[in-house]
């Protein structure tokens, strides 16, 4: 069946891939690129493990196929610390309020919520819980994954206080 | 559960229109627009298209305007698009209010309108509201185009009056008037999960009276249905909370809801009841 090349960039590093057409983007960032971070779950869409951001949107790296990312700006969870291994704002932010534990659905978090925090509206807590209802994780029961992203809004000056935000917390 | 890869399969990425159309002549190709359903149902091995024809390629797809007094919805309006109003009026935020419960952020920034409605699920929250809009398919192939009343689209479970070579191009939806009110309310066991039962209203309020209304049911059966009687039951009335009870009660009376392994039939009949109030509420709030 059919072969492509497909080129495009992960973490801005420029890459060329030959790859059958059934090869999920997960699958290739993870067999032809070696980016094993990204974690795959249900494969089927449901857990959201494997997010990652394509062109700057959160996307299900299973759903998509790799053959279709030509052309396109990958960001997986490899990019987020600075080169020497310093964690970022919102890595610090999940380790100081123990957003993991087991650590498997905690690269898809994390793409999630760098999405979150990139977009021009600030967030708040209404949106912040509809966002991260897209993830599973069967570990923490979600209030530190909240606490984690909810901190390093406020650290990067991007949320937004809500009643109820309040109400709920 | 073991790894779930699609099977393999020849791959296009066409740019335009008929060079798509030309590639669905072949009997096994099916068109890829966002995915969301369909990637999984291949990594299930569910479905085995032979060919893909993806449509992300085809700029000419992606749009979301006004055309001839109507919004029309290209292949390519992702799910995500409708968060902020593609149209003045009741029929941008009727959109704006449904779009929160199409699945989640990461699936809506993929997953296409008219996918939605090419796959007909029985919970789609677009079809539920298509139907009650009473949009029309624009169906395209190599030899000609024709259009599709929302009421002759939905043939049974993830069935569609789609002809094998026909792509699902277009979705017209009429232009409400600001005399338009609109409500939806669906109950699913988790956020963004299938729901099961949604309701959509869509009705016209003039001097104090329903003089048109259209409710559409989802979730409940192979495909999404109009509570005709219970539309019936609130034209010529004025919205009282009485009349609401009466249609939402006759809404429940005259659906046929299925059992499955989520609800039993009789729970479903229940929530038709409480979704179409509650819809009705919402429209009907000042």
């Amino acid at each position: 069946m059919s072969r492509h090349v497909v080129s495009f960039t992960v973490n801005g590093v420029p890459k060329r891939v030959e790859l059958e057409a059934r090869r999920t983007l997960a699958d290739m960032l993870r067999e032809d690129c070696g980016l094993t971070g990204t974690h795959l779950g249900c494969e089927h869409g449901v857990c959201g493990a494997c997010t990652v951001l394509v062109d700057g949107e959160p996307v299900r790296s299973c759903l998509m196929f790799g053959v279709q990312a030509e052309g396109c700006a990958i960001r997986t969870i490899e990019g987020l610390a600075a080169p020497d291994g310093t964690l970022n704002v919102l890595q610090r932010a999940f380790r100081t309020h123990h957003g993991l534990q087991c650590g498997f659905c905690t690269p898809g978090f994390l793409m999630l919520a760098t999405w979150l925090l990139e977009r021009d509206e600030r967030l708040d807590e209404a949106a912040l819980r509809h966002a991260v209802s897209s993830n599973l994780c069967r570990c923490t029961g979600y209030q530190t994954i909240l606490d984690a992203i909810r901190a390093a809004a406020q650290e990067l000056d991007r949320w937004e206080d809500s009643a109820a935000g309040e109400a709920r917390r | 559960m073991a790894a779930m890869k699609p099977a393999a399969f020849d791959y296009h990425a066409p740019a335009t229109l008929a060079g798509a159309l030309d590639l669905l002549r072949g009997e096994e190709a099916r068109v890829l627009a966002g995915g969301q359903s369909l990637v999984p149902t291949m990594a299930f091995r569910m479905a085995r298209p032979g060919i893909l024809v993806d449509i992300n390629r085809i700029p000419a797809l992606a749009y979301a305007e006004k055309r001839d007094g109507a919004l029309a919805i290209g292949a390519l309006a992702r799910h995500a698009w409708f968060e902020t109003p593609r149209a003045g009026g009741p029929l941008g935020r009727l959109l704006a209010a449904v779009v929160r419960h199409v699945a989640h952020a990461p699936i809506r920034t993929r997953g296409t309108f008219c996918g939605s409605l090419a796959h007909a699920d029985a919970a789609s929250e677009w079809c539920a509201t298509v139907l009650a809009l009473g949009g029309r398919m624009r169906c395209a192939s190599a030899t000609g185009t024709r259009e599709v009343a929302a009421e002759e689209w939905f043939q049974g479970v993830f069935t569609t009056a789609l002809q094998p070579g026909e792509m699902l191009t277009e979705v017209r939806l009429p232009l409400l008037g600001p005399d338009w009110r609109y409500g939806f309310a669906e109950f699913s066991r988790r956020a963004g999960d299938f729901a099961l039962a949604m309701a959509v209203a869509v009705l016209r309020v003039e001097g104090g009276v329903v003089r048109q209304a259209r409710i559409a049911l989802g979730g409940i059966g192979g495909t999404p249905v109009l509570a005709k009687e219970a539309a019936l039951a609130l034209i010529g009335a004025a919205p009282t909370d009485a009349v609401i009870a009466t249609a939402a009660e006759t809404a429940a009376a005259c659906c046929d809801p299925q059992e499955d392994i989520h609800a039993p039939a009789e729970y479903r009949r229940d929530l038709v009841r409480a979704m179409t109030r509650r819809a009705l509420r919402q429209a009907l709030a000042a």
